[in-house]
């Protein structure tokens, strides 16, 4: 076969814990095939080495937090072709954007001696507050199953095969029983997009919305829900307070419970 | 006058963003950075008005490389506030998932991040093509640890069933001998890993470190013990902060630790080795004399082969766990909140990892503190650059800057979590 241009394949970290780039690493079996079938250029992680963009894909990580990261954004949108958010912080800010809802002056002086050296914003916001993003891998951590499909399928030149149905609706295509039904614990399930195979409810514990909102959430009825189960309502607050508290439907009804 | 500088502005094949600075004037080594300008996250300010059962979950997002080691160190500590003590099946399940982490967390450092520095390769993916079946050993023995990983907390980056007094759910016996003959082959991997990385050729530098880690009276440490050195520490958990302290330095967004009295110290799989030689079981003290190593190292590049070592205690301990266990009747103990404040003390596969909270009577934090493993070791990192490079300044630019980026990976760092940590930049004068 003729000698064919491997796609380029770029990782981007911002503000985040490493855990979903670790997803392409954690791909033991999937990892040496995809090598043969992309450049991994630039995957500091991975590589001491860095091939020159521009790039086919970029796989963005992470939030922003930093004047410096807002700017360097932008030079990555500028070398790729396709830019796809990976992962809770980089959708929806992560769980550091808990600061949206606070004084971040008051953070950094909780955690650092000398307030004056650091430097940061006051809110962390989404790649997609900043750049145009072709598509996004919703968890915190992200699926490594749908991260090897969106790849898959980007070589192939078709869409990629992951849905945006609820948790709910992978709970009962699995055939678990309702932990909310049956056993009254509460659950995000209702109003998260699936990904992660229902796993808690699968544990016996209510889903804590890693996924974050599914497409038209009804949040204001689940919630509703929660109170019927005698749910307080600061609980309900930090229900929808967690890694995707800065996602739209779930920044609105936490703070629509706040007193 | 002659000056040289030598910095690397995103160190690779570490966890998260750190940098170095070397500059050197007149053959002497001037100054000596070891930057991190991962963005701040503030962790410790986030968890203040959550509950106490939330601390697992949210801390684990601190680090994707050791998300388990958070979970135990946050749990224990909430339990101790509560006065409430995990035993029995539910306390050695707590240690087969973090046996998990310790099989998956050294294999990727051993064969993805570390090997390839060793011969000459700029990453596994590259080594792989001349030595393919050297990474896909690496592959599967990580592989393991990850598949323990989603048997016990259902994934293996954030586990989900972990919690507060053990698990939501616990495996059968029946799930969980599945894992006997899986773990039968990765410990004769990691045997062939303590070999292989035997013959690797290592710089000769030996440094005399304060190494602290976790002692326990008969287990070697992962999950509990009493915190002490080869240099006279001995303390339980609650007295970590009145014996190390933390120092914020304005070219790093990582506190560095530093023992009061004294100065750096090391954490990690080579403390832990030189502490707890005599409780490793016998399969892996041999493996280690077979290797060349003694009872004690303290050559940092070989942290390697102690990794190694530690791999296969870690895949006999897990075999150990598996066939002695018997399912308790109930997931986990109730831990009702009590006003207080806890400390909980763990070994992270890069060392010890210190958590403090205090709750109040509903179990609302009030205060946190976490101590990573990485802002433990940073000082460490530039002592041991500064020494290195001393000794070094034969070497060519890149040369060097490819063994100063080495000195730092030695340590298998995990700089999302010290930041609370990589670029190299030699400057000669």
């Amino acid at each position: 076969m003729a000698a064919v241009k491997k796609p380029k394949l770029a990782v981007w970290k911002f503000a985040s814990c490493d855990g979903c780039q670790l997803s392409l690493l954690d791909c033991e079996d999937e990892l040496l095939a995809i090598a043969k079938e992309i450049t991994i250029a630039n995957f500091p992680e991975a590589s001491r080495a860095i091939v020159k963009g521009p790039y086919d894909i970029s796989l963005v990580e992470g939030s922003i937090t930093t004047p410096h990261d807002a700017e360097r954004i932008h030079k990555i949108r500028r070398m790729s072709k396709c830019l796809v958010t990976i992962g809770a912080c980089a959708t929806a800010g992560g769980i550091q954007a808990l600061r949206n809802f606070a004084d971040v002056n008051d953070f950094v002086s909780i955690v650092y001696a000398n307030p004056a050296y650091i430097e940061t914003l006051n809110k962390s916001t989404p790649i997609a507050d900043h750049v145009f993003v072709d598509f996004e891998l919703r968890g915190c951590p992200i699926n490594k199953y749908q991260l090897v499909e969106f790849i898959s399928a980007t070589l192939n030149g078709r869409k990629p095969n992951i849905g945006t149905h609820s948790v709910c609706m992978e709970c009962k295509m699995k055939g678990n029983v309702c932990v909310m039904v049956s056993s009254g614990i509460p659950c995000l399930g209702p109003v998260t997009q699936m990904g992660c195979g229902a796993l808690c409810p699968s544990y016996n514990r209510g889903c804590f919305g890693c996924f974050g909102p599914m497409e038209s959430p009804n949040t204001k009825s689940l919630a509703a829900w929660f109170e019927r189960l005698q749910v307080p309502s600061d609980d309900i607050v930090r229900m929808f307070r967690g890694f995707n508290a800065y996602a739209e439907p779930f920044r609105k009804e936490s703070e629509a419970h706040e007193k | 006058m002659k000056s040289r500088t030598i910095k690397v502005d995103y160190l690779a094949r570490v966890e998260g963003e750190g940098k170095l600075y070397v500059k050197i004037k007149d053959n002497t080594v001037a100054d000596v950075r070891f930057s991190v300008f991962e963005p701040p996250r503030f962790f410790e300010a986030l968890l203040r008005g959550r509950r106490f059962t939330e601390a697992p979950d949210i801390t684990s997002r601190i680090c994707g490389i050791c998300p388990v080691a958070y979970q135990m160190s946050s749990s224990q500590a909430m339990e101790s506030v509560c006065g409430v003590t995990v035993s029995g099946p539910l306390r050695d399940l707590r240690r087969l998932i973090y046996c998990g982490e310790w099989i998956e967390s050294h294999a990727l450092h051993i064969y993805m991040l570390h090997a390839p520095d060793f011969l000459g390769y700029e990453d596994a993916i590259t080594m792989a093509k001349d030595h393919p079946d050297v990474v896909t050993q690496g592959l599967k023995l990580k592989k393991i640890g990850n598949d323990l990983m989603v048997l016990l907390g259902g994934r293996e980056i954030h586990p989900v069933n972990p919690r507060v007094g053990g698990f939501y759910k616990v495996p059968t016996k029946e799930d969980i001998l599945r894992f006997v003959e899986p773990l039968e082959w990765a410990l004769e991997a990691s045997l062939e890993t303590v070999r292989f990385t035997s013959t690797l050729p290592f710089p000769e530098f030996e440094r005399d470190y304060e190494f602290v880690s976790l002692r326990h009276p008969d287990e070697y440490p992962i999950t509990e013990g009493r915190v002490v050195s080869n240099k006279g520490i001995d303390i339980s958990t609650d007295q970590f902060l009145d014996t190390f302290e933390e120092i914020h330095v304005p070219h790093s967004t990582s506190l560095q630790a530093k023992v009061k009295e004294r100065d750096d110290y090391l954490a990690g799989p080579m403390a832990r080795y030189c502490n707890n030689f005599d409780r490793l079981p016998e399969v892996a003290q041999k493996a280690a004399k077979e290797a060349g190593l003694s009872e004690v190292c303290t050559n940092p590049f070989k942290s390697i082969i102690v990794r190694s070592v530690e791999t296969v205690f870690a895949c006999h301990e897990a075999l150990r766990i598996i066939k002695a266990y018997k399912a308790p009747d109930k997931p986990y103990v109730e831990v009702p909140p009590k006003a207080g404040v806890g400390h909980g003390c763990t070994e992270a596969p890069r060392g010890l990892l210190y958590h403090r909270y205090e709750i109040d009577d509903a179990g609302i934090i009030k205060d946190a503190r976490i101590i990573p493993p990485t802002s433990q070791n940073q000082k460490a990192m530039e002592v041991d650059l500064r020494q290195f490079v001393q000794k070094n300044l034969d070497l060519t630019d890149d040369k060097l800057t490819w063994q100063c980026e080495q000195v730092i990976r030695n340590y298998d760092p995990c700089i999302s979590c010290s930041c609370h940590f990589l670029k190299l930049d030699i400057k000669r004068d």
